[in-house]
């Protein structure tokens, strides 16, 4: 299939053959279409980011006041020490960094001229460095010059050790070289494909080396402008509760013609999801309101009120279920849920085939997450032109039944099966999340018709996503049977998404739990198609390993994918809000608009 | 009364320590990380979390920590928040205006319909208006401030569209538009928190009223042939008001406590909502510094009480 994807896109490069005439044959091999137009943007045969940000209409300023609401506060303004989305988000009001991702995937210039590519120069072709060519022109709210020297100055500051920035991960492996005042060169140790980490989108926001020169180090944190940020971008600061209300203004200087649009900004934190909804889609006291896991049929009432309109934003968040590879009541050397045992029932393809046709996916989708949750029978959803064709979800007792007498696990005391001393009876462990709850029951009452019994396990929310090493209910450790969670996908490159089942990153005491394979799966395929597609700089090849990964785990049945969680959020109707999944909610701000 | 001050003050500095001892054992077995989302971030390499507790001082032993802790504090240091990496007294301080704003409105509402309604019901009792209040005081201090919250929320800011329902601490509005926007905003959380209180209050009232109205010295006022009103104000209320006095300052801290949720319902910036969302962040430093206040507080009104209670009623010495 990709020797033939390879002709077709060489033929649309050369001209001979349309975009459309493209989109139809790719559909004939069993491709969508807007992973066909992907697969073109990626290998440069279309415009990169032509349709991926929606127009800016407006012809002047002064478009008045908008307002925001976060059911979160934010606490603190560096973009480089911010916990959790609430502080990335309000930091990214003033800074910018030099891309930003749209939601279909590509890259979206912020700061730079232009997206780095082999075309124009910017990507080596042997992917061991990118060179950005910088906007010029651009100013900081205080009127000092952007320059190159910033950025080169954001590197530094964001990876010092003594700093304890979170951002510091996207800035290891790599060296960043000022070529003249406007052009930067990161240069890789290794051939990277996926070099849109640093400088981009949430970890690569830009800061003022002037202003901050002087606390890179222990004092980082005694800088003034951790809580009176000086940025770039469309609107600068006014005042800082922390905990409680950010406001901005329109920076009169701004880079881009025409914009911003609103004359200040205010966003307003605390409360819950519920009530922030109904500030919106109901009183319409606010303009926006962020993050709405709140039941559909909630908002769908609300909605009625015909005021504002749910926002849902497609992205790679997933919440599923994992079957663990490892035993969780046998202890090795203390530990349990070690790598050196096997699950006794798990380890059966039997069981775990017959566990995913025990899910109901499509009645959890419909009646507990409605739109905030589309069934799914892929881990790796998006960007489109990563999501796997070959996988189906189908919800079966029967088939399950059968599958299970074949594999010789027969009913034994109380309709339970069991075989060799074996009885399946798992525990099964969520966070406390009433639809989490909901969707527990649902299984069990399946897995009950299939002979299998479930004991539901329930954990504190700030307990189970710990990661207290002395606490034996974090999900990382594990010591269950069963459990499910729903896993970010930050970025829109799957290669930091996929690790979670490389064999390297198994979660155990040796690591202090913190490796990412928590299902502790392990497949020598996978690993080596893991690191092939880390140095894999063809983008066409590089889908289809992923793809290929998507499909050995989700094959395996030791995970079940269940919904896809999309970003769900609220607008009024006149408002035009740019969002993203890949990126941060404000992250173009400067094109959010109203109308009439 | 100075010897007796003294020794009371004396006396909290052991209560004040071993309420802190208590406090910061609890947080420290309490589980749950502040660097939670830093965990469950796959961008975040482990060693900058561990870089970042051991520059917040989380790997040394507990009672080292306390230590650590203790000292700073008599300093006047109160440490530094984990999540807005600002000192705890900054954000306390950003928070007590608009606390204090609220909780004393409310505390001036709770008195203004507690007195009268009390000492009316008191001077005619079981009369129809003694039920009424008595019912309605019931069902005040009955029904939790959450669900009077979303009750007044759901009448006042959706069906009628009259108030808003979030509370913003910088108005864009000057002069009287100012004020008038200030009302509207404060009307829902005030009334909610002082109904409450009142509620409890009319009870205390009336029976502390009752208590004296019986009084032979009340009888031989009427009997002088003193006029009614005067009776009531001069030698009924004012004798009943001294445990009164009492019960209102005991409550204080109380209030600080009923408040979170009321904040939390309509996003008032108070101390209570940074309690809350400190919890949930586990932001240590915050909650610790925040709880220690309430537990001075309740120290503090204590004492108080015990001084009103001697001032307002001579027969009572301190030795």
């Amino acid at each position: 299939m990709e020797e033939t994807l390879r002709d077709l896109i060489g033929r649309v490069k050369r001209g001979s053959l349309s975009r459309r005439g493209f989109v139809k044959r790719v559909a004939a091999l069993g491709l969508t279409a807007p992973m066909a137009t992907q697969l073109l943007a990626v290998t440069g045969a279309a415009p990169a980011a032509a349709q991926s940000v929606p127009a800016y209409a407006p012809t002047r300023r002064g478009g008045g006041a908008l307002r925001i609401l976060y059911w979160q506060a934010s606490t603190l303004l560096n973009p480089h020490f911010a916990v959790g989305t609430t502080n990335q988000d309000s930091s990214r009001v003033f800074y910018e960094p030099l891309a930003g991702w749209a939601t279909d995937g590509t890259l979206h210039p912020v700061l730079a001229a232009e997206i780095p590519s082999v075309e124009n120069g910017g990507l080596s072709p042997d992917g061991r460095s990118v060179t950005w060519k910088l906007k010029r022109g651009v100013k900081w709210h205080d009127g000092q010059d952007f320059s190159a020297d910033d950025v080169v100055f954001t590197a530094a500051y964001s990876r010092n050790p003594q700093v304890g920035a979170t951002t510091s991960g996207s800035y290891q492996g790599l060296n960043v070289v000022k070529v003249d005042d406007y052009t930067v060169r990161v240069e890789f140790e290794r051939p990277t494909p996926f070099w849109a980490d640093a400088f981009v989108a949430t970890a690569g926001v830009i800061i003022p080396r002037h202003l901050f020169a002087n606390f890179n180090g222990p004092n980082s944190r005694d800088a003034p402008t951790n809580l009176r940020p000086v940025g770039t971008g469309a609107y600068r600061f006014v005042s800082f509760a922390p905990g409680d209300t950010l406001r901005a203004e329109a920076n009169p200087n701004y880079h881009k013609p025409n914009r911003p649009f609103f004359d200040t900004v205010e966003i307003k934190g605390g409360g819950d999801a519920v009530s922030a909804a109904r500030a919106v889609l109901q009183t319409a006291d606010f303009d926006y309101a962020w993050n709405l896991q709140v039941e559909d049929e909630i908002l769908q009432r609300l909605e009625a009120a015909g005021r504002g309109k749910v926002n849902i934003v497609e992205g790679g968040n997933i919440e599923f279920i994992q079957l663990n590879a490892t035993d969780p009541n046998v202890e090795v050397n203390g530990e349990r849920s070690s790598i050196t045992t096997q699950h006794p029932a798990f380890r059966d393809p039997a069981v775990r085939q017959a566990m995913a046709l025990l899910v109901d996916r499509e009645s959890i989708s419909r009646f507990i997450y409605g739109r905030g949750g589309p069934a799914t029978p892929n881990f790796l959803n998006n960007p489109p032109r990563f999501r796997s064709p070959n996988m189906r979800m189908e919800f079966n007792v029967a088939r399950a039944n059968e599958i299970l007498d074949r594999a010789g696990w027969a009913r034994g005391q109380g309709g339970i099966r069991q075989k060799d001393g074996v009885r399946l009876r798992f525990v099964f462990q969520t966070s406390v999340n009433a639809p989490r709850q909901r969707t527990q029951q649902i299984i069990r009452q399946a897995a009950q018709r299939a002979g299998i019994e479930i004991e539901l396990k329930t954990v504190t929310a700030s307990v189970f996503f710990s990661s207290d090493v002395a606490n034996p209910d974090t999900f990382t450790k594990f010591y269950a049977d069963m459990q499910m969670y729903t896993t970010t996908m930050t970025q829109a490159d799957p290669q930091r998404f996929m690790n979670q089942y490389v064999s390297w990153e198994i979660s155990s005491r040796a690591n202090s739990w913190q490796g990412r394979n928590i299902v502790r799966w392990r497949n020598e395929e996978y690993d080596r198609i893991f690191r092939e597609a880390e140095g894999e700089l063809d983008p066409v090849k590089r889908a289809a390993l992923f793809i290929r990964m998507n499909d050995l785990i989700v094959g395996s049945n030791h995970i079940i994918p269940i919904v896809q969680r999309p970003l769900v959020s609220a607008s009024l109707n006149n408002l035009r809000p740019v969002l993203s999944a890949w990126d941060s909610t404000v992250w173009l701000l400067s094109d959010w608009w109203r109308e009439g | 009364m100075t010897s007796y001050l003294i020794r009371r003050l004396l006396l909290m500095i052991p209560s004040i320590l071993g309420i802190s001892v208590v406090l910061f054992t609890v947080l420290a077995m309490a589980p749950g990380d502040p660097f939670e989302e830093l965990a469950t971030n796959p961008a975040v390499p482990p060693e900058v979390r561990a870089n970042l507790r051991a520059s917040l001082g989380l790997d040394d032993p507990i009672h080292i920590r306390y230590v650590n802790w203790l000292f700073a504090m008599l300093k006047g240091d109160w440490g530094f928040s984990f999540v807005s990496r600002i000192p705890v007294d900054d954000l306390i301080l950003q928070r007590l205006p608009v606390t204090i704003a609220v909780i004393g409105a409310s505390q001036v509402l709770a008195l203004l319909v507690a007195l009268p309604v009390g000492i009316y019901a008191a001077t005619r009792p079981y009369s129809i208006f003694d039920q009424i209040a008595n019912t309605l005081a019931f069902v005040g201090f009955s029904l939790p401030t959450f669900f009077t919250g979303l009750l007044l929320i759901l009448l006042f800011s959706i069906h009628l569209d009259w108030f808003p329902f979030v509370y913003r601490t910088q108005l864009d509005s000057t002069g009287w538009q100012w004020w008038w926007d200030q009302f509207r905003q404060s009307i829902m959380p005030v009334t909610v928190l002082g109904l409450f209180q009142g509620a409890a209050l009319v009870r205390f009232v009336r029976s502390a009223v009752l208590d004296v109205i019986r009084l032979d010295h009340v009888t031989t006022a009427r009997a002088k042939g003193i006029p009614e009103r005067a009776v009531i104000t001069r030698h009924v209320v004012r004798n009943a008001m001294i445990p009164v006095v009492t019960l209102v300052a005991l409550q204080m801290p109380i209030i600080f406590g009923g408040a979170i949720v009321t904040e939390q319902i309509f996003r008032v910036p108070g101390i209570g909502s940074l309690l809350i969302s400190a919890v949930l962040s586990n932001d240590t430093p915050v909650i610790m510094a925040v709880t220690f206040v309430f537990a001075c507080l309740v120290i503090l009104f204590n004492l108080i009480a015990d001084l009103l209670y001697g001032w307002l009623d001579p027969r009572i010495s301190y030795r």
